[in-house]
């Protein structure tokens, strides 16, 4: 494991975008976090001497406000907070359930997997985003909901590929001698599988988390996701395209903060897999 | 080939079928109707609304009924949009979100396929770096993103397009839409075509037809670019799927009267009939496409066999 890694990291610093990709995204993180304090502005309290103020060092409103005078440096961020924690969550579970899934097929093999795969092929040629889109109307905005929806959609490619991988781990001489010593299905998916997949599991990850944030601030832009007062970029970008001609700074601030984040996370996500040199399933 | 096509055709009336009769079910269980407004109606009115639509019966003889019409070629009417078929409606919007789709995948395709072709001819050169870059970025910035900002440097500051409107498929009214749309499947495709044209560039039978003399041109075009087209058409499928989406927001930012405001609208408003509707058009859309690509498929690639 450890071999594996030094030479990943050596091969990821040899990319010459990744690393600086990866510093980006820190400082974005650590800007999201810690920003609110280094001023003063609320995400909710109404400015009404500086309604629709642009961009300015002296009223405080370093990016200015919106309609409502609300701080737009104050619901920038917590907008990022909302998307990175959603893009985090939902990852994971999506991660979750494509492993075991993709394990679980792998390993047991023969007319199960058969079956399984099947059931990725049908829904990969479905627009899940309608589905998720009929969820999230049908059955309330609520962010729980939120966030196992994009979950269930960020799966498949993930089940695909350690489904791939563990065909070829199946075969290797450790898995029998588990089974000569008597271990269990379950245990040998969850001990010696698993943990050999997680190289292009890491991969994936990252790749998946732009992808949900993408997904989030979409539902978000058409009023789907996040509900006011409560912001995410896709809704502050929403309410910018609106107020693009009077106010551009409610558009391009939000909206170069989203580009940014998923810029930096796709180059990231790219560089790791040419650095590990996982091939897609 | 054609019992092929026949065969397949015949399949996808089972998935349309199960994602129909998802989609009425689900629809069915949320909470609320069509004649819900936050000004209540009277009980009688809404009764007989109901009874007029035939809301009022049990929900399998209402789903057996719209599967009946369906057969008919019948999308019932629309519960909001009074006076309105959905047959109509999606008949108004439908040209609209048809033309935008198909000029942003011919974009894609027509800028995207040379992009990949050019960056893998100049593999680790500085220009393939330059275009991989650009690639990175167009997959990664969504086209709620993209088509603000164009629309805010060449609408509102520059004054060379118009921000947002129709009329009537105006081509000035549809560049700003159609490169917005276009975007990320153009640099997906690009991406694509730079992968599979650099395998195919290393081959014997590349190796051999510069070595007969060919010039660049016709090795690229008569003998490289077939095989490296491969999986390009197999990312057909999700990158008409991607349009569709796009479409979803693309529409609305730029006032196009599509039918892609009807899906959302249509969920929140529970208006069944128009959301089933959406739902059966743009599932037939992604299945004939897939039919399509596996016919192309096997056209690149003769070692598929379809049927077997």
């Amino acid at each position: 494991m450890s071999v594996f890694l030094d030479d990943a990291t050596r091969r990821l610093r040899a990319s010459p975008a990744a690393v600086p990709a990866l510093l980006a995204i820190l400082a974005i993180v650590i800007i999201t976090l810690f920003g609110p304090w280094l001023n003063a502005n609320n995400t909710e309290t109404l400015d009404w001497l500086h309604v629709a103020a642009h961009p300015t060092l002296q009223n405080a409103h370093w990016f200015g406000t919106d309609r409502l005078g609300r701080d737009l440096y104050a619901r920038t961020l917590a907008g990022a907070r909302v998307s990175i924690a959603i893009g985090l969550v939902a990852s994971a579970i999506s991660i979750l359930v494509g492993v075991s899934y993709g394990a679980v097929a792998g390993y047991i093999g023969g007319r199960t997997d058969h079956l399984m795969m099947r059931i990725i092929e049908i829904l990969s040629g479905l627009p899940l985003i309608f589905f998720v889109i009929f969820l999230t109307v049908i059955f309330g905005r609520s962010e729980y909901l939120l966030f196992v929806s994009i979950g269930a959609v960020g799966w498949l490619t993930m089940a695909r590929i350690v489904r791939g991988q563990t065909l070829s781990i199946r075969q290797q001489d450790f898995i029998a001698a588990a089974v000569a010593g008597g271990a269990g299905t379950g245990r040998i998916i969850a001990k010696h599988v698993v943990p050999n997949v997680i190289g292009p599991v890491i991969v994936y990850a990252t790749l998946t988390v732009p992808q949900i944030i993408l997904f989030e601030s979409f539902l978000s832009f058409l009023g789907l996701g996040i509900q006011e007062p409560g912001a995410s970029l896709g809704s502050l970008i929403a309410e910018g395209v609106g107020e693009m001609e009077a106010a551009p700074w409610m558009l391009l601030v939000p909206g170069s903060f989203l580009a940014i984040l998923l810029l930096c996370l796709n180059i990231f996500g790219d560089g790791l897999r040419d650095a590990l040199d996982v091939k897609d399933a | 080939m054609t019992r092929y096509f026949f065969t397949r055709l015949a399949g996808a009336i089972p998935t349309l079928f199960i994602i129909i009769t998802i989609t009425f079910f689900l629809m069915r269980a949320a909470p609320g109707g069509p004649f819900d407004q936050e000004q209540a109606l009277a009980p009688e009115i809404k009764a007989n609304l109901q009874r007029a639509y035939g809301l009022d019966q049990p929900v399998w003889i209402q789903y057996g009924r719209y599967m009946n019409s369906l057969l008919h070629g019948d999308f019932g009417p629309s519960f909001k949009y009074k006076d309105f078929t959905v047959t109509e409606l999606i008949g108004q919007g439908f040209p609209v979100t048809l033309q935008l789709g198909v000029m942003a995948i011919a974009l894609a395709l027509l800028l995207g396929i040379p992009l990949g072709t050019f960056a893998a001819l100049r593999h680790n050169s500085a220009a393939d770096t330059a275009t991989m870059s650009l690639v990175v970025t167009g997959i990664a910035i969504p086209s709620f993103v993209v088509l603000p900002f164009l629309g805010l440097l060449f609408g509102v500051y520059l004054h060379w397009l118009p921000v947002a409107g129709w009329q009537s498929g105006s081509l000035r009214y549809l560049a700003l839409p159609v490169i917005a749309l276009a975007l990320p499947p153009l640099a997906y495709i690009a991406r694509l075509i730079r992968g599979s044209m650099l395998e195919v560039l290393g081959s014997h039978y590349i190796r051999t037809a510069f070595a007969k003399g060919l010039p660049l041109h016709s090795v690229i075009l008569r003998h490289a670019l077939k095989p490296a087209l491969a999986p390009v058409a197999s990312y057909l499928v999700p990158a008409v799927a991607s349009i569709l989406t796009g479409s979803l927001v693309v529409e609305s930012i730029a006032g196009l009267p599509g039918i892609g405001r009807y899906l959302v609208q249509g969920a929140i408003n529970r208006d069944y009939t128009l959301v089933l509707g959406m739902v059966i058009i743009y599932s037939a859309l992604l299945i004939v496409m897939g039919l399509l690509v596996d016919l192309l498929y096997a056209w690149l690639d003769p070692r598929v066999r379809l049927g077997e």
